[in-house]
């Protein structure tokens, strides 16, 4: 399959939405308190509607999430990585949704056909980011028990951060002004949350940095299988 | 003789008393998300719609209602068309809106402001605003500025959950977009 410059782009923007969706949606019904419940699970919505607007502008968008293999997801490597314990999920929210809201502010500015998506979007990121950063603070400046947890999943999740910044052809922005700004903004809300940044590469590792060429981790197959079983199972079926 | 206009008018103002499913005080005009009626040749109109979250489930709910109610009007080909830009904001509820949502319980959005979240911190337990906020929240059973926020985060995306300090009730904000 050959795609034309614009539809790899929104192919790779709405897997990253579609993908953080499905992995947010993993937590109905074993969230901490019920209000988080009720947060991921709204969060997990909003994204769920950007990735269908993004893989509408792609093709249909039932068969490019619930029929296409795992090689052929563009999404980054990030947004598949296993909810893990609560302070995993939140570092992953913390990381993508600063991520996904400097992109989107500088998507909605330009005249590109993501324009009007980034506008209306960045403003449901904005309580992404605000929701992640508040239990940032509150899990890093909390107990031992929940510092060292935070520490740990910031840690862990850093060196899938870089691949973020790779530019995606099509999307044409500002990505190494962007990058500065992603650390400025995470820096900030890591250091209020007495959590030191990360010091380990961004990338490099064996495994990361290659999602948006199609290459994924390990646990990214089993979760596919998990979300689309029911359609391949039953194809066509409607309500 | 009825002009296309005035058959648009008219039927813009049958899709625009449509209820909203989640909020069923509210008609789409009340919530300010229906965009457009245009008459596109006999028999055939075209309803541009907006959602008010890009997720927001009600949409397909709202297009199903928007057909019905044109097709009992005598239309044979309605096409529900959604629209994203310019984006809908909080701004876009009318004022009968706001007041019908004080009614229902719903603390309605405050205008005139920059949309996207405060900034709060933390407390020992609960969220707490750092400084007062311009305009407070207001309860919507006792009408007390005291209120606080228990979730950014409620019933729908589109409201956060708060707590009047006076009373004691919680209640849903439709929150600032």
């Amino acid at each position: 399959m050959t795609l034309t410059v614009n539809t790899a782009a929104a192919l790779a923007l709405g897997d990253d939405a579609l993908v953080l969706s499905h992995r947010l949606g993993e937590w109905a019904g074993h969230a901490p308190v019920l209000e988080e419940e009720v947060a991921l699970a709204n969060i997990a919505l909003d994204l769920l509607g950007q990735a269908r607007v993004l893989l509408s502008m792609a093709g249909d968008e039932d068969e490019l999430a619930y029929l296409r293999e795992e090689r052929a997801f563009r999404n980054l490597q990030l947004v598949e990585q296993p909810g893990g314990d609560f302070a995993h999920t939140i570092a992953r929210q913390l990381y993508f949704s600063t991520y996904q809201r400097l992109l989107y502010t500088q998507l909605a500015a330009g005249e590109s056909e993501f324009a009007p998506l980034a506008a209306k979007a960045v403003k449901e990121v904005a309580y992404h980011q605000d929701h992640a950063e508040q239990w940032t603070l509150r899990l890093g400046d909390g107990t031992d028990a929940s510092h060292d947890r935070m520490s740990r999943a910031c840690e862990a999740l850093w060196r899938f951060t870089g691949e973020m910044f790779q530019p995606v052809e099509g999307v044409d922005i500002d990505w190494e002004g962007m990058r500065a700004a992603w650390l400025e903004s995470v820096g900030a809300t890591l250091l209020r949350a007495t959590l030191s940044v990360p010091e380990g590469p961004q990338s490099g590792a064996w495994t990361a940095g290659a999602g948006r060429q199609g290459l994924h981790t390990e646990s990214f197959g089993r979760m596919l299988a998990e979300m689309q079983h029911l359609h391949r199972s039953h194809p066509g079926a409607s309500w | 003789m009825v002009t296309a206009t005035a058959l648009e008018e008219e039927l813009r103002r049958l899709a625009g008393s449509v209820l909203d499913p989640e909020l069923p005080v509210l008609t789409l005009d009340d919530l300010g998300v229906l965009r457009a009626v245009h008459v596109r040749g006999e028999d055939s109109v075209e309803v541009e719609l907006t959602p008010t979250y890009t997720g927001c489930p009600a949409v397909e709910a709202m297009s199903m209602d928007i057909e019905r109610v044109l097709h009992e009007h005598g239309i044979r080909d309605v096409s529900v068309r959604t629209v994203l830009s310019p984006a809908w904001s909080t701004d876009d509820i009318s004022d009968e809106g706001r007041r019908k949502l004080r009614e229902f319980g719903i603390a309605p959005p405050r205008g005139g402001r920059p949309a996207g979240p405060v900034t709060l911190d933390l407390g020992p337990t609960r969220t707490a605003a750092t400084e007062p906020e311009p305009e407070p929240v207001r309860c919507p059973s006792c009408g007390s500025a005291d209120t606080e926020l228990l979730s950014r985060f409620s019933s729908t995306a589109c409201k956060a959950l708060r707590r009047c300090l006076s009373c004691r009730e919680p209640f849903d904000h439709f929150k600032e977009l």
